[in-house]
């Protein structure tokens, strides 16, 4: 098993629509990607910090945060911080855009997670 | 870590407990804290069971802390631990499991068990209490694989599990020892008006029957009485009432009684030894509800945190009974002795009945039932001894005349000490509230809640949390507190519509940028919302936001929590065919359907269709959108009518398919359900249906109105129309007008009683150029629609986007 942080090349940008988040499976892990309005694009593992569980992809993107959309929990997806009044933590990943081309790195420990 | 701080042992970890150890938190007191619980669950809301049971919330809905709370805090928790002696000459807490944990102070909350009698058969299989989870799960598990249910005490926890047995397709019956249920809290009126409610309701009553013995071999099969008389039964619930938990007290030589001895500051006979809540008995009292462990526990972790407090002087009790549908509220002294003065009002229509007690014209006591929404007010009144006065007495018994009653709100929230507890259920003060209004500048009750968790869990506290930010802000409140249809915005769902039909606004960004939204880009409530108003205002020319819709519309298929989705095809009037049943197996079969359900609505559900499969299984159905996901109109539901049916005087199979032809794919405000019935026997169930249509003789029926979900509601007649043409005019201005005057997400059941059905039936039956405008609208927008599921399949931009996952 590698040991090193992973780069991913998850497609272009517009291959993300405004505001409606798409599934990346990035080797083992499955991504929520989303483009917040002013064009930024985030990466979170597509999975609910809520005790329930369940997928964060489909919830509503509100500036650079997102409504769970099965809990309605919000989550800044810059920090992956869940807001007051609920708690939590959903995992981030760094993304980077050149040239239209989106990356996202994923540290080590998380490659073989899921 | 800096010096060494002092150990602090929370023994028992529930309400009581943990809610003093939240105050410690807040209060800054500087401690290392381990808190024991016997049970395998964080700290949960025990009061809160009752709609586990009853299925309106999960067990994950009614925890209160979960884990990663305890963390936060760097607080050391041992669950299913349990703690068997305070060891005080050495300061050490033993447990079962051996451990030995050092002490400075410790504070006992076991809080109590459920009171088994002492009768024969009392420990047979199938004999529970109603105290905490493992009850709740082996009553849950009972009613999948028993029939009959006997439930012994009609208190206030007797009725809350025999109504959530009864709604768990049990047969249960109340066995009562006294003639009255709820005794030690209602008088006799109130406590007939409650017996008949849950009558109605379902369930039975066994009244004035002493149970002398559990008969049955290892499980139980009935109860025997003192009269002789048996009753069968496979499950049985006690709850004649609890005992408070003091074994660990007594084996530690502490000072028991009924319950733990402690004086005004919560301390025990043990030196350094605490206890609060259910386990607990102060001045010769046990309480056996959430409120005064609050205000124990907040005189508790004043005193440990070196805050000065005036000592816990006991509580005023009130009790609210958590039964869907029956309201029931009574706060103080409630029956009536010759030195009370009664005032009483009982109204045997709309089933409501008020009473309150005066003794020298001092407010000791009140009682209501049907409509409590005074109940907070009269709580406080009760609690601070208010003298009645022609003011108090105009609000109380709703007898103001219009325009005096805002201005007096305020008083008697002035009066009301820091330290009260205002929300039960998350214990928070009136000074928390008051600090979150002052410090942050809030304006409305959601920004309160958001901050303190206060009206967050059951909602009752909402009118004195409207109070005390009123009384805060003062003057300003008029302007400022007004309720916006969210947190983003201070505008009402009206004043919303007017400005984008006054400014011609057009996406909900302009909306939002032009009404200046607090959240720039809205958020999950409102965001839908003004999507909605637009779609509504401009038909023809408002393009659809799919990044404002909910997930379930934006998909076009409804979410499960494993992340599949369901698939609904339309089955107009709950008709089919033999070749499109074919189909539906075929396509089921061919993409491992996990289960194909009939629906509430008269049709199939193919459940549990993976995401990147639903729009090929759309496009091998090649049926219309069955819109089972959208605000929108739903099914028709029918009878099988004239066609066919020997009763059938209309032919409601076909009325039906029309009309759910006619009205499908049209944004309403919420979900829309209608049923057409063939005869006045109404098998097709009208009385449940936003609008429900009954066949006769010489024409239809029109109800409206009727929901049949979390807040039952019988349809009202709306009018009696003899064609098909006129019916279907009807019904078209009545579904615009609901469009056109909805708040989103408002169903007709609500919309009908804010309106007002005289009001609709004006708008709607009083002018016939009204109505036929209303339908002309409503055929307009009608007439934009599309299936979106075609839609969907034709756009493979937004398809690939929507459902197809990459992989890299």
């Amino acid at each position: 098993m590698e040991r090193s942080n992973r780069e991913y090349t998850i497609g272009a940008v517009e291959d993300f629509m405004l505001q409606i988040g798409r599934v990346v499976h990035a080797g083992e892990v499955e991504l929520a990607i989303f483009r917040t309005s002013d064009g930024a694009v985030y990466a979170v593992r597509n999975h609910s910090p809520h005790p329930k569980g369940g997928p964060l992809a489909e919830g509503i993107v509100s500036g650079y945060y997102l409504y769970d959309p099965l809990h309605d929990w919000k989550i800044d997806l810059r920090t992956g911080e869940v807001q007051a009044p609920d708690r939590g933590q959903a995992e981030v990943y760094p993304v980077t855009v050149e040239g239209g081309v989106v990356k996202v790195t994923l540290p080590a420990a998380v490659t073989t997670l899921n | 870590m800096a010096a060494e701080r002092e150990k602090l042992v929370l023994i028992g970890n529930g309400m009581a407990g943990v809610g003093t150890i939240e105050q410690i938190l807040k209060l800054g007191g500087a401690y290392d804290i381990t808190v024991f619980g016997s049970e395998p669950h964080p700290n949960y809301n025990r009061i809160m069971l009752s709609y586990v049971l009853e299925g309106s919330k999960t067990i994950e809905d009614i925890i209160l802390n979960d884990l990663g709370w305890y963390e936060d805090n760097h607080i050391t928790l041992h669950t299913g631990t349990t703690v068997t002696r305070i060891d005080e000459s050495n300061k050490l807490i033993l447990t079962d499991n051996g451990l030995a944990v050092p002490y400075d102070k410790a504070i006992i909350a076991t809080g109590s068990n459920s009171f088994i009698l002492p009768v024969p058969g009392s420990t047979k299989d199938g004999v529970v209490g109603f105290r905490d989870i493992a009850d709740c799960d082996a009553m849950l598990a009972a009613a999948k694989q028993y029939r009959t249910a006997a439930v012994i005490g009609g208190g206030l926890l007797g009725l809350e599990a025999a109504k959530g047995l009864v709604n768990l397709g049990m047969d249960v019956t109340v066995v009562h020892l006294l003639e009255d249920l709820m005794e030690r809290q209602l008088d006799r009126t109130a406590s007939s008006m409650l017996q008949a409610e849950l009558t109605r309701q379902g369930v039975k009553f066994a009244m004035g029957k002493q149970t002398v013995e559990l008969t049955g071999e290892e499980r139980v099969t009935g109860l025997r009485f003192s009269d002789g008389s048996e009753l069968p039964a496979e499950f049985v619930v006690m709850a004649v009432g609890i005992k408070p938990n003091v074994q660990l007290a007594k084996d530690s030589g502490i000072t028991v009684n009924r319950g733990i001895v402690v004086d005004d500051y919560m301390q025990t006979s043990m030196a350094d030894v605490y206890s609060v809540g259910e386990c607990t008995e102060h001045r010769g009292t046990c309480y056996g509800l959430v409120a005064p462990l609050f205000e124990q526990g907040m005189v508790l972790a004043k005193h440990l945190s070196g805050v000065q407090t005036p000592g816990y002087e006991g509580s005023v009790v009130a009790t609210k009974l958590k039964i869907s549908g029956v309201d029931v509220f009574s706060a103080g002294e409630f029956t009536e002795t010759p030195e009370h003065t009664v005032i009483s009002a009982k109204d045997e229509w709309k089933r409501t009945y008020k009473k309150i007690l005066l003794k020298d014209n001092v407010i000791v006591g009140a009682v209501l039932f049907g409509d409590v929404t005074e109940s907070a007010n009269l709580q406080k009144l009760v609690k601070n001894s208010t003298e009645m006065t022609n003011e108090i007495y105009d609000e109380v018994m709703g007898t103001s005349c219009c325009g005096g009653g805002g201005a007096k709100k305020g008083m008697s929230v002035e009066a009301m000490a820091d330290e009260e507890i205002v929300c039960g259920c998350n214990g928070v003060t009136k000074k928390a509230i008051v600090d979150a209004v002052t410090e942050n500048g809030f304006t409305t009750v959601d920004e309160i809640k958001a901050c303190t968790g206060a009206t967050r869990s059951c909602g009752g506290c909402k009118p004195v949390v409207e109070q005390i930010l009123q009384f805060v802000l003062g003057d300003s409140f008029q302007q400022s507190a007004k309720q916006g249809i969210c947190s983003c915005t201070s505008l009402s769902r009206d004043e919303i519509v007017a400005e984008i039909t006054a400014k011609g606004l057009r996406t909900t960004k302009e909306v939002m940028h032009v009404l200046d939204w607090k959240q720039a880009e809205g958020c999950s409530k409102c965001r839908p919302a003004v999507n909605y108003y637009l779609g509504m205002i401009y038909p023809d020319t408002h393009e659809d936001e799919k990044e404002s819709r909910f997930v379930n519309e934006r998909m076009s298929a409804n979410i499960q929590k494993d992340g599949t989705y369901t698939v609904i095809p339309r089955m107009y009037g709950g008709v089919t065919t033999p070749e499109d049943l074919k189909r539906i197996a075929d396509v089921s079969l061919k993409y491992d359907v996990k289960v194909v359900k009939v629906t509430g609505g008269q049709r199939l559900d193919l459940i549990g269709v993976k995401k990147e499969d639903v729009p090929k299984v759309w496009e091998e159905l090649d049926m219309p959108s069955g819109y089972g996901y959208a605000k929108s109109l739903r099914t028709v539901k029918t009878c099988v009518g004239s066609q066919f049916c020997r009763f059938g005087t209309q032919d409601s199979m076909g009325m039906g398919a029309m009309l759910e032809r006619k009205y499908e794919r049209l944004d309403m405000p919420a979900k829309f359900k209608m049923a057409v019935n063939g005869c006045p026997r109404n098998c097709a169930e009208s009385c449940t249906k936003d609008i429900g249509i009954v066949g006769n003789d010489g024409g239809w029926e029109v109800f409206i109105g009727g929901n049949g979900g979390i807040k039952p509601r019988i349809a009202d007649a709306f009018c009696k129309v003899k064609t098909d043409e006129e019916l279907v005019e009807v019904c078209s201005a009545v579904i615009q007008y609901y469009r056109e005057t909805g708040n989103y997400l408002e169903r007709t059941s609500e919309w009908v009683e804010r309106m007002g059905l005289e009001h609709i039936q004006t708008v709607v039956m009083g002018n016939d150029d009204n109505r036929k405008e209303l339908a002309a609208r409503i055929d307009f927008a009608l007439a934009q629609v599309s299936d979106p599921w075609r839609k969907m399949l034709d756009d493979k931009n937004t398809r690939t986007a929507l459902f197809e996952e990459t992989q890299v």
